[in-house]
């Protein structure tokens, strides 16, 4: 009984390199050649400029929870909190939250309108493999504070995103 | 899982002024467009791309998703109401569909 199961095993393996093999060749080499590249730290520093339109960058204020370390990139949960009371002429008006090694280094932006309490954000987010998390955050007055937090990812735990 | 409508609580009841954590999840694939199937067909790109969140009329919270936030996207966020009234929520996808969420908050000995 064990030796007709390991036959029908091998027999399905030969199958499938028969009928398959030309396109597992095709996929294997388009895995090595992914179409999308991904974002170079060079990008975020970019996209960060285009953001704040040169001003300066301070550190500080912004806390952020991210595990270490996670083995599934998919769903890596993230929370962001900045220190600011919120009040009419004190407050945040938006937040960037940008991956430096995904294929888009834009993840999401927040924008706080009138009625939004303190920063406090927790959500759900991909990261394609070990790299750094930079979040932005856009006060009221025109200035911009940054943190960054290393997030890094299982050999091929990646996120694709 | 597109059928599914997004689920959303907040606190029934509310003290005006203090802080409310808001929490929402949409069912989405939120596909980037990069994604092959097996048979090395390109699966079209489909994500949640904005979120709004109004609460009587008034802008609260809204945000822009791109590729990097992951499917079924969850976002808990806090909420500073003047009284009772109602949230409103909305999930614009590329595909031009919105899914719709409410809800309601009274205020102690209303």
């Amino acid at each position: 009984m064990y030796e007709l199961e390991i036959a029908e095993v091998r027999l399905t393996r030969r199958q499938v390199v028969a009928a398959g093999g030309a396109a597992a060749l095709t996929a294997a080499l388009a895995g090595l050649m992914p179409a999308v590249a991904e974002a170079s730290p060079k990008d975020v520093k970019k996209t960060l400029a285009e953001l704040t339109g040169g001003a300066p960058l301070n550190e500080g204020r912004i806390a952020i929870d991210v595990p270490p370390y996670t083995q599934y990139g998919k769903q890596v949960r993230i929370a962001v909190s900045v220190d600011s009371p919120m009040s009419a002429d004190d407050r945040v008006t938006a937040l960037h939250v940008l991956a430096e090694r995904n294929t888009v280094p834009e993840v999401a932006s927040y924008h706080f309108g009138a009625l939004a309490g303190e920063v406090r954000i927790s959500t759900r987010i991909r990261v394609a493999r070990t790299q750094i998390l930079v979040v932005a955050a856009e006060m009221s007055d025109g200035t911009f504070h940054v943190g960054k937090a290393r997030c890094k990812v299982a050999r091929g735990g990646g996120g694709c995103g | 899982m597109e059928n599914k409508i997004p689920q959303v609580k907040v606190p029934a009841v509310v003290t005006p002024g203090e802080d409310i954590l808001v929490r929402t999840k949409a069912w989405h694939p939120m596909e980037t467009g990069w994604r092959e199937t097996h048979d090395g067909q390109t699966v079209p790109r489909n994500r949640i791309n904005k979120f709004v969140c109004t609460f009587d009329g008034t802008d609260v919270f809204s945000a822009d998703f791109h590729s990097g936030v992951s499917e079924n996207p969850y976002l808990t966020f806090r909420a500073r109401v003047p009284g009772a009234g109602v949230f409103e929520f909305e999930w614009h996808a590329d595909d031009g569909s919105v899914l719709r969420a409410s809800a309601r908050v009274g205020v102690a000995g209303a």
